[in-house]
């Protein structure tokens, strides 16, 4: 049944995907640690961990894509998700540097003794089990985006509502994480990590490693969301996003499917979050900030809403271009996005992904072009 | 008479809003595999008849029961559709980014529930009901079409096939044949009829040459309560009714 599941989806698109995936999977290692440093196909740990950050940002927008370009729920809140999924594998992270820390407390991490705090509060507990940190990276973001959606969903909160509470969420998160007694070391978060699964963070190997878990992890999700979106279930979510009175009167309970769709989506961000943090080496509140979330709708709408393959293309191009942007030019950068997006949104609709299609349409002759692209026209319209 | 035997019973229904009283002291009985049409001006309630039985709107009074025991003005939306109540809008509504196959795969009697869509595999007696459905409707060769690109007519005939799909055991059809052509119109009223020995329906409708094609009972709605009920011929003889809606 699993078989048959993933087999749904593997259209020619996935295929080109995975593909990929599997390549960088492949490639990135052999280059970083058996090329020699001198030789032009070399590449530099401080590369390999860049493209991990970008396919961890690919696998949030893929996640956000779920929600948004299948369902049409836009959530300006997903970050916070990404970040509930750093800060629990960051605790792990934390009780793993055990005595390495400034003051040396083999239990306590090193924020804590600056703030006097003489025992673990209870929520660090069981952080120094990997198992247990795993598995938080999933339920804590899917318990909140559960809970979350079954107050919004219920009380039928739908469209600019609905995404204005998102952001109010990671808002709120953003503000509680700021506070020391938070217990999660305030302002400047989790960091100064040493070692995961007993190896050395900074070591080349790990940090390799890292980045073939996240590429597995980006084509696993990838798979399950392109499973689902073939099955029936993907057909009431789209469905659900154009016209949900309909479904309704169908006798299909929308809002359990909205929830089933949302919550794992936020599982899928926090797995993002949780390989994030370790790549990166450090997280903090500013991941709440509201900003990271409208970025992340960014590149979903770059690479192409409601294409899969389009949000992990947004994500990785528009970082490439932020990482460029904010070593040769600043104080552009924000610029930049914001033109990016308005240009976008006039002139591309569809993103990358549906340039093709678009241009296609435009040929003379091709009127049809328009029909062949499946959820364009009716994508905007409101729901009943 | 009791209400244990009805398919439908509506008893003494109101609804405001805003001051405004869309139904009014409603009272409507459908017996198992009746058909019914629905006529009344602009504004006599006959949609906010349809919400309150599907349970989009609910009545500030009344009794609303199904089957004689199930009390629908408790229930949401899903559950009242579950229990076999089927509605088409007057708007065609269809899932347009999907292919006529898929509108009809989804409106199919089957389980509703998240999990059991997403471990769903089409069997052969899905599939046979479906081409069943295609046939009756005249779909058969568009299947594959995107159901955006069907005209108008078609979507209408897609919806009354997703309401076929249901297995309901009402259905409610809201101006079936708005913006149809004559022969559609024909058409549709065959369809009907062909539907109505397995299932009740209610249809409500403007058009009195297709309400006389039907050829059954009629119920005329005025200001939200029953002005007349009987055969077209005797309503249309009803003075009240020509001074209210047929006019003279």
């Amino acid at each position: 049944m699993l078989t048959r599941f993933f087999l749904m989806g593997l259209d020619r698109k996935a295929g080109v995907v995975l593909t990929i995936l599997a390549l960088l999977a492949v490639l990135v290692p052999v280059m970083t640690l058996l090329v020699p440093a001198d030789s032009p196909f070399h590449m530099s740990v401080f590369t390999v961990s860049l493209l991990g950050k970008y396919l961890c940002f690919a696998l949030l927008a893929l996640a956000l894509d779920l929600v948004w370009g299948y369902v049409g729920i836009l959530s300006l809140g997903h970050a916070a998700f990404f970040a509930l999924g750093g800060y629990a594998m960051g605790m792990y992270l934390m009780r793993q540097i055990g005595p390495r820390g400034v003051y040396g407390n083999p239990v306590l991490p090193d924020f804590m003794v600056f703030l006097n705090w003489t025992e673990l509060p209870w929520y660090w507990l069981g952080f120094d089990q990997f198992w247990f940190a795993a598995l938080m990276v999933l339920a804590v973001p899917g318990a909140l985006a559960f809970a979350f959606g079954w107050f919004a969903f219920r009380s039928r909160v739908t469209g600019v509502y609905l995404s204005i509470i998102t952001q109010a969420l990671t808002f709120a998160l953003l503000l509680a994480f700021f506070r020391n007694d938070m217990g999660f070391g305030g302002n400047n978060g989790l960091t100064d990590f040493k070692e995961i699964l007993g190896a050395d963070i900074q070591a080349p190997g790990t940090r390799v490693g890292l980045f073939v878990a996240t590429v597995v992890a980006l084509a696993l999700s990838y798979m399950i969301a392109s499973g689902i979106i073939a099955s029936k279930l993907g057909k009431v979510l789209v469905a659900v996003r154009d016209t949900e009175g309909r479904v309704r009167f169908l006798g299909y309970d929308t809002e359990s499917y909205k929830l089933f769709a949302w919550t794992l989506s936020a599982c899928m961000a926090g797995v993002a979050g949780a390989l994030y943090v370790p790549q990166v080496g450090i997280i903090n509140p500013s991941e709440f900030a509201p900003a990271s979330s409208i970025e992340a709708v960014i590149w979903v709408a770059v690479g192409g809403r409601g294409t899969l393959a389009g949000a992990i293309l947004g994500a990785v191009l528009v970082n490439f271009g932020k990482s460029y942007f904010t070593g040769a030019l600043p104080e552009l950068w924000l610029f930049a996005l914001g033109g990016l997006f308005v240009a976008v949104t006039l002139f591309l609709p569809k993103g990358l992904l549906g340039l093709g299609a678009q241009l296609a349409a435009k040929l003379p002759g091709n009127r049809a072009g328009n029909k062949s692209v499946p959820g364009g026209k009716t994508a905007d319209q409101k729901g009943m | 008479m009791s209400a244990e035997d009805t398919l439908l019973y509506l008893d003494g229904v109101s609804v405001s809003f805003d001051g405004f009283r869309a139904l009014n002291n409603l009272s409507l009985v459908m017996m198992p595999g009746e058909m019914r049409a629905i006529i009344g001006p602009n504004g006599a309630g006959k949609t906010t008849m349809m919400d309150v039985i599907t349970g989009k709107t609910r009545p500030d009074h009344g009794t609303i029961l199904f089957e004689g025991a199930t009390d629908l003005t408790r229930l949401r939306e899903a559950s009242i559709a579950n229990l076999g109540i089927g509605r088409k809008f007057q708007r065609p509504t269809v899932f347009e980014p999907h292919t006529v196959w898929d509108n009809l795969e989804l409106a199919l009697k089957a389980p509703r529930r998240p999990l059991k869509t997403l471990t769903y595999a089409i069997g052969r007696d899905d599939k046979a009901r479906i081409e069943e459905i295609l046939e009756i409707t005249r779909l058969s060769p568009k299947r594959d079409r995107l159901a955006g690109s069907l005209s108008h007519g078609e979507k209408q005939w897609l919806e009354i096939g997703m309401l076929l799909a249901q297995e309901p055991k009402l259905l409610l059809v809201d101006e079936p044949v708005a913006g149809m052509t004559d022969a559609e119109t024909e058409q549709t009223a065959e369809l009907l009829c062909g539907i109505a020995g397995k299932h009740s329906v209610i249809v409500v409708e403007h058009d009195m040459s297709f309400v006389r094609a039907l050829g059954v009972k009629v119920t005329v709605l005025a200001e939200g309560s029953v002005l007349a009920e009987g055969s077209l011929d005797a309503v249309s003889a009803n003075s009240q009714v020509i001074d209210t809606y047929l006019g003279r």
